[in-house]
């Protein structure tokens, strides 16, 4: 395991600038998962990583070493694609042995058999070592191209939305695995997603990522509560976090500048009138089982805020609105520092 | 519950399945299949049939369906024969084997054997190294425009397929006195080198189809795994190509095998095939069918296995690059 770093890397493809003076740093034995839409340039960053793409500027470093022009091959990567990762015509032993039987590796076949067989067990799917990678459920095949990269020992593990195409059980259930594998490995992980329930509950850092750009790196905690602009908030926090203008508010004490207030469900209390200057009107309860999606209409903004599914809520109902620590962007969606009390 | 087993089969038994054709419909469709593949082989059938008659039989009017089977025809055709007076055969020592015999019958000797095991191995081997080197070369350039970044590459394949955009036989006057100057007229060589050059250029276009269609993500994988960019082509690329690969042999085979203008025009003995071969066995002492029929039938042979052998590839091969997109 290493450090793996990019520098300044840039990347267009015609007139679309896929990856844009990126700068990034794995740590050694870290599991950072960078969080962006479609298009945001995930599979072209971690493509550059790997030098399946060249960079047409800045570096890319693996351990010190400057590997920007060393082909793919010998930089030592384990790569998880987004699709097509199994080979329909070899069986899922050899798909599983096939990264170690490459000619760069010479490994002896009895190890192989070992890994093969010690990488299945940990994926539970050591009762499919025979079948043919194309007689398999959607979510074996995805554990079997996991497999594939961690019957290696490498640098670092690139894995591009591996678990994107599964059903919620089956993701929820892998999850889970799959951090369980790192911490039992130490290994370093790059992962990918736009699923920002993977990015909480997997990773060491988040990097959110958008057209290219690297818009804030840190911790999930620092990354929900201390996001550094407008964008970053709306991509965690479900329901996502209501943007409401600031003029709009009133007797809330904001910063100077504020021009809107991101308000998350935690930042809003709903109470009984009490005759409080903020009053808001439930316009529609959805019910998802544990927990209930409050929407309520104020001063013609609709927000959305989680209930507690015993707090007797009902539409055409009026409520009292208070806010707790809301966060305060400026006009160009920049967070500014909330006040010091 | 038993009510609802009832009308569960009662759905089945009514319910027309969108993908699944109505036994009438399939009965229809089948007995149509069958007429038109009796229809198409009947001509076979008749030449296998005649290659087994004797020389009256298979000129009989009405044709002959039941008839005395002889091997007269495949004996005419491996062999050179002399007409001899009666009493000079009897004259000869007894008959050693068995087609010896066959042929005394009819006032003749075994002179020597025919030409027709060198023909036919000069089409093998023209017909089979064509095949190989223009599948293998169509392979390599199809990969590579697939691939890479070529320069002008719609051009090149719009070039390539040009080549095919002409007759060949046009080119045939050219081709001749090129072979002569570079004396290769009348060898195997200048014919494989001949067949290769018309069949690249369709291996090269089919090739690109099923090759597009595998995705890149596959080699990539290889390579960054360590293969080299060559082992990956082996290892990845090709298994999955395969049915492309069968499908293109096949044509290329085809064409190469059965192909005529050239093979009168630039072979007349050591380089000879098949094709300009049979209708000298015609010419040779009268008109000879069973024997032609003989050759015929043997000639067809080698194309039915190879596309048998084949068949499994070849079905998927054919559908394969035409239907998508
Ligand atoms: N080979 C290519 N040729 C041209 N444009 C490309 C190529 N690869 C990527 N792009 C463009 O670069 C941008 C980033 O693509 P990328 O595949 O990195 O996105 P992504 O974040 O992985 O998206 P997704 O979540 O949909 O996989 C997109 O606008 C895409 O259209
Ligand atoms: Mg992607």
């Amino acid at each position: 395991m290493a450090d793996v770093a990019l520098r300044n890397v840039s990347k267009r493809f015609g007139t679309v600038e896929a990856v844009r003076e990126l700068s990034l740093t794995v740590n050694d034995g870290e599991f950072l998962v960078l969080l962006g839409p479609s298009g945001a340039g995930k599979t072209t960053t971690l493509r550059l990583i790997t030098g399946l793409e060249r960079p047409d500027a800045g570096s890319v470093m693996i351990d010190g070493r400057d590997v920007t022009h060393d082909p793919p091959g010998s930089r030592d990567i384990a790569f998880v694609f987004q699709q097509y990762s199994l080979y329909p015509h070899l069986t899922v032993y050899d798909n599983l042995a096939f990264p170690l039987r490459s000619p760069a590796r010479r490994v002896p076949e009895p190890i192989i058999r070992r890994r093969v067989e010690q990488t299945a067990e940990l994926l539970h799917i050591a009762s499919k070592l025979s079948n043919r990678a194309t007689r398999l459920s959607g979510g074996e095949m995805q554990r079997v191209a996991i497999g594939r990269a961690l019957v290696r020992d490498p640098s670092i593990y690139l894995m591009d939305e591996p678990l994107s195409s599964l059903d919620a059980k089956l993701r929820a259930e892998l999850r889970l695995e799959l951090k369980r594998i790192q911490l039992e490995l130490g290994a370093t992980i790059l992962y990918v997603t736009h699923d920002q329930v993977e990015a909480m509950t997997m990773a060491s850092r988040i990097g959110v990522i958008r057209d290219g750009q690297l818009l804030q790196l840190g911790t999930p905690r620092e990354i929900y509560e201390n996001p550094s602009s407008s964008y970053v908030a709306s991509r965690l926090g479900t329901p996502q976090i209501n943007f409401f203008p600031a003029s709009l508010l009133s007797g809330v004490p904001v910063p100077p500048g504020t021009e809107t207030v991101g308000i998350r469900t935690e930042h809003l209390r709903l109470a009984a009138r009490n005759g409080g200057p903020m009053v808001g009107r439930v316009h529609r309860v959805e019910h998802l089982g544990e927990q209930n999606h409050v929407h309520v209409d104020f001063k013609g903004e609709s927000l959305v805020t989680l209930a507690d599914p015993h707090q007797p809520l009902h539409a055409g109902q009026e409520v009292e609105l208070s806010l707790v620590h809301p966060l305060c962007f400026d006009r160009a969606g920049r967070r500014i520092p909330a006040m010091v009390h | 519950m038993t009510a609802a087993v009832a009308k569960s089969a009662l759905a089945k038994s009514t319910a027309h399945s969108i993908v699944e054709a109505s036994p009438r419909a399939k009965a229809v469709a089948s007995s149509l299949v069958i007429l038109y593949a009796v229809i198409s082989i009947l001509p076979l059938l008749w030449i296998g049939a005649t290659a087994f008659k004797s020389q009256s039989d298979a000129i009989a009017y009405p044709p002959k369906v039941i008839f005395e089977p002889t091997l007269e025809g495949f004996v005419n055709l491996f062999t050179v024969r002399t007409r001899q007076t009666p009493d000079f055969i009897a004259k000869l020592p007894p008959p050693e084997t068995w087609y010896d015999k066959l042929v005394r019958q009819h006032d003749m000797v075994i002179a020597g054997p025919s030409k027709v095991v060198p023909r036919f191995v000069n089409s093998l081997i023209i017909g089979f190294g064509s095949t190989f080197l223009a599948v293998f070369l169509g392979t390599l350039a199809a990969y590579a425009f697939s691939r890479f970044r070529i320069p002008l590459a719609d051009d090149l394949l719009f070039f390539i397929l040009s080549t095919r955009m002409m007759p060949p036989v046009a080119v045939a006057i050219p081709i001749y006195l090129m072979y002569r100057q570079l004396n290769l007229t009348d060898t195997r060589l200048g014919m494989i080198l001949l067949y290769t050059a018309v069949n690249v250029s369709l291996a090269v276009w089919l090739l690109k189809g099923f090759i597009d269609e595998i995705p890149r993500e596959y080699e990539e994988a290889a390579l960054v795994d360590g293969y080299t960019r060559l082992q990956a082509l082996r290892k990845v690329v090709l298994p999955q190509a395969v049915t492309g690969i069968a499908a293109t042999a096949i044509f290329c085979l085809i064409f190469s095998w059965n192909e005529y203008a050239f093979a009168v025009l630039l072979t007349s003995g050591e380089a000879q095939t098949m094709p300009p071969f049979i209708p000298f066995i015609i010419g040779e002492g009268g008109q000879d069918w069973p024997a032609v029929a003989a050759a015929t039938t043997l000639f067809v042979v080698p194309i039915v296995l190879f596309t048998v052998l084949l068949r499994k590839h070849l079905l998927r091969g054919i559908t394969f690059g035409a239907v998508r997109k």
